[in-house]
């Protein structure tokens, strides 16, 4: 059973690493990612938001819903953990001197 | 396994007067460059969440060289709670405020210029800059009570 597993990790593995040769060479100006958004970002996002660094700016202003549901996750992570383990002690009088 | 556990549970690891003397003295400055970390998002590598995440590690510290009561002693859980809301609650509530400010659309900061007039583009600056203290403020108690919670079986009392 272990062999097996260890026959399927190593298979996807090499499928995915397969996979990234499609990818485009890092930093290529001419990438499909690098040529639509990006270009208006590292254009116009100082003037218009006066931030000087660019991951702050689209992080927090032109994909704000993102960063926003994010926080929520979080949110909603903490509130189901501290609803699911929070116990309050059994109240014994005595104890609270 | 369990002979290990009982090893340490005896010796009371961590309980060490170099390693608290040590935490004792690191933890403001872990506090203040959570702060800054966080402060200092617009020009540098940081933000909310890191920033947020340094802040819990450093009551997670406490936590660990000490015990649980005394970390709690310098957050309490009434405190944390509220810190929670409050952070999850500055985000949302700037991003309807933008919404529901002289029409104005949601999350588009630049709305709140007709509640305080400085400038529709310093208005999104400084609507990143609230927002990020909204995380910040979210993560940092969110990460600490994760911990407590889960470190101390519920009870949030002596913890590990």
């Amino acid at each position: 059973m272990k062999l097996l597993a260890l026959f399927a990790t190593l298979m996807t593995g090499a499928i995915l690493l397969y996979g990234t040769m499609d990818f485009p060479a890092f930093g290529d100006p001419q990438s499909p990612a690098a040529t639509h958004l990006a270009t208006y970002f590292t254009e116009n996002a100082v003037r218009e938001t006066h931030v000087p660094n660019l991951v702050t700016a689209v992080l927090g202003d032109y994909r704000g819903y993102d960063t926003m549901f994010e926080t929520v996750v979080i949110y909603c992570a903490g509130l189901a953990v501290v609803s699911v383990l929070r116990k309050k002690k059994p109240s014994v009088p005595e104890n609270k001197s | 396994m369990r002979l290990l556990q009982d090893q340490t549970a005896e010796q009371k690891l961590g309980e060490s007067l170099i390693i608290q003397t040590a935490v004792r003295i690191l933890v403001p400055f872990i506090q203040l460059f959570g702060l800054y970390v966080i402060v200092h998002g617009h020009y540098s590598p940081g933000g909310g969440f890191q920033g947020g995440v340094i802040l819990g590690a450093s009551f997670v510290l406490l936590t660990l060289a000490f015990d649980q009561k005394f970390a709690l002693k310098y957050m309490s859980e009434k405190a944390n709670n509220i810190l929670s809301n409050a952070g999850a609650l500055l985000f949302t509530g700037t991003a309807t405020l933008c919404a529901i400010c002289y029409g104005g659309k949601f999350l588009d900061y630049s709305a709140l210029d007709k509640l305080l007039p400085l400038g529709p583009i310093a208005w999104r600056s400084f609507g990143i800059f609230v927002i990020e203290v909204g995380v910040g403020l979210a993560v940092m108690s969110i990460s600490a009570s994760l911990f407590w919670l889960l470190g101390s079986n519920g009870e949030m009392d002596e913890g590990l």
